[in-house]
């Protein structure tokens, strides 16, 4: 392997570096503002050139996610992106996706909502990303980056979840982490899988052609009969179980004797991590919890902490009070948990939140 | 050792090319950076900023509050960024178009005239590369070896020709940078 290259990028010039490298068959997207870089590296990298990788621009959101669930369905690695308003457009095939126990990448560079709200950066669709979007009992695999390299890491490691667990799988980045430049260290070029080894890795789902050997495969989230279908919702709740207790990421910094913790992920845990240090300088005992997962969420480490002692919690998020919610069942009454928030593609900066931490919780009487 | 700086002008005068420079020059001598910008409709004939953090450790937040120096290329900057800079800070600002000119007197000031110089020389395209090298020597955080290779890595191929006047600009700003207080 050649030495390692450390480069200067984009976070969402990282993310389409990455899903060439990875081997990745498609792309389809549309663009919007912050995210549309990753198309625009895209085009700039010809990949069906070199790998034979698939870019196209399609029409809509709409049709980018449907374009996806049809190469999901012959089981090639493919991928869309969008920021915040695009990503409620694909809502539904998101749903179908899942329903149908397909394999994806979707990244969401999120902007300030509802609506077309603003371009800036924000943290508003955590409830679309881990508590549905689209319609019925299902999740997505949830990554939640903090940095550009974890732009890189994570376009693999989404597609290698989404492969193990027949998932959509979703990198919930931010305005932030998509036009931020850092330092990165990209993977070395893997080819694109062969048509055998998706043939054997796929075989007892993937529509890729019937060979004479097995019954054909049907990709459908239809099933009219709700005996059978009660049984398909249940083997997908065996499956989030699964997730649940095998796919659980956390960084804990400063935990271990900590007594308040910030729970914030993505660009919020950076600015968070600044209040860590401000806090220790002043001699506070504060510590961050920052979940890389967000869907399966950190719950039982939550929990450990309040059953530790922990006097309370803080959810700094860039939205309203979405991941609070979470933070409060892992908790479970036993500590107070506070949300700190801005909105509008506002950010915080670490004095904010370490004023927050102490208006809210330690001095609190 | 820590840079925390916010470099402020209009769309168009390099601002975002300029902290690339230096966070790619950041880069070669093994700094951390990070390099934010402002985005959007603020750069489409706006106002435009980036916000790029060198540090031999691992950097926290990128977004800051305040600022170790500020790097000033309008009006509009001035007001929002020069109460920004830490006190013992710095104040770097090309006089031109600036009707208020800054008043604190608990941080460093310096005066750049590079739009006038680049006006004499008929090289409007060497104004950025000029700025930076007028920062670079009242603030030498990076050597200037590493700049030069910044300089090149963070420039397309096809500019590639430029690079020698580019290179010429920079010494030049640390020719023509005053120290107003």
């Amino acid at each position: 392997m050649a030495e390692k290259e450390v480069k200067l990028m984009k976070g969402n010039e990282v993310i389409a570096h990455a899903a060439i490298r990875y081997g990745c068959d498609g792309y389809f997207g549309y663009p919007i503002t912050p995210q549309s870089e990753v198309m625009e590296t895209l085009m700039e990298l010809k990949p069906w050139e070199t790998t034979g990788m698939v870019v196209l621009q399609a029409e809509s959101e709409i049709s980018s996610i449907n374009m996806v669930y049809g190469g999901a369905s012959t089981g090639k690695r493919v991928m869309t992106s969008s920021s915040s308003p695009g990503i409620s457009l694909m809502a539904e095939g998101l749903s179908y996706l899942a329903g149908a126990e397909l394999p994806c990448l979707v990244v969401n560079c999120q902007r300030g909502g509802p609506g077309l709200g603003t371009i800036q950066p924000s943290q508003g669709d955590y409830f679309q990303a881990c508590k549905g979007g689209g319609h019925g009992d299902y999740h997505l695999i949830v990554l939640a980056p903090n940095s550009v390299q974890e732009m890189n890491d994570f376009v693999g490691l989404g597609f290698d979840l989404a492969f193990k667990y027949r998932n959509p799988a979703m990198i919930l980045a931010d305005g932030a982490i998509g036009q931020m430049m850092e330092k990165v260290v990209l993977d070395p070029q893997r080819p694109r899988r062969s048509n055998e080894e998706i043939a054997a890795e796929c075989k007892s789902w993937a529509a890729y052609g019937k060979p004479a050997d097995r019954e054909r495969n049907v990709v459908t989230s239809l099933e009219l009969k709700s005996e059978v279908m009660e049984q398909i919702n249940l083997r997908l709740q065996e499956k989030y179980k699964a997730l649940e207790e095998n796919e659980v990421r956390y960084e804990a910094i400063d935990c271990d004797d900590a007594e308040y913790v910030i729970v914030a992920f993505g660009s919020s845990a950076r600015i968070c991590s600044a209040t860590v240090e401000m806090a220790r300088a002043e001699g506070i005992k504060v510590g961050l919890l920052r979940p890389i997962t967000l869907y399966p969420f950190p719950t039982k480490v939550l929990a450990e902490m309040a059953q530790r002692g922990v006097k309370g919690f803080l959810s700094a998020e860039l939205n309203a009070g979405q991941m609070v919610e979470d933070v409060r069942l892992a908790v479970n009454g036993k500590a107070p948990v506070e949300h700190y928030g801005r909105q509008g593609g506002m950010l915080f900066a670490p004095d904010e939140v370490l004023n927050a931490l102490k208006e809210k919780l330690i001095n609190k009487k | 050792m820590k840079e925390t700086l916010i470099i402020a002008g209009f769309g168009g005068q390099g601002v975002l090319s300029m902290g690339k420079i230096l966070a790619y020059s950041g880069v070669m001598q093994d700094y951390e950076v990070t390099w934010m910008p402002s985005y959007g409709p603020e750069m489409r004939g706006g106002t435009a900023n980036v916000t790029v953090i060198l540090s031999d450790k691992k950097i926290s937040s990128p977004i800051a509050h305040e600022f170790d120096t500020a790097i000033i290329l309008n009006q509009q900057s001035m007001e929002k960024f020069e109460p920004m800079v830490k006190p013992g800070g710095v104040l770097i600002y090309d006089t031109n178009g600036i009707t208020r000119h800054p008043v604190r007197t608990d941080i460093s000031v310096y005066t750049i005239d590079a739009t006038a110089e680049c006006a004499r020389m008929g090289q409007a395209k060497l104004f950025n590369t000029m700025i930076l090298g007028g920062y670079l020597k009242v603030r030498p955080v990076v050597k200037m070896e590493n700049v030069m290779v910044g300089l090149k890595k963070s420039l397309p191929e096809r500019a590639w020709k430029m690079l020698p006047q580019n290179e010429e600009a920079i010494k030049h700003g640390g020719e023509i940078i005053k120290k107003i207080r």
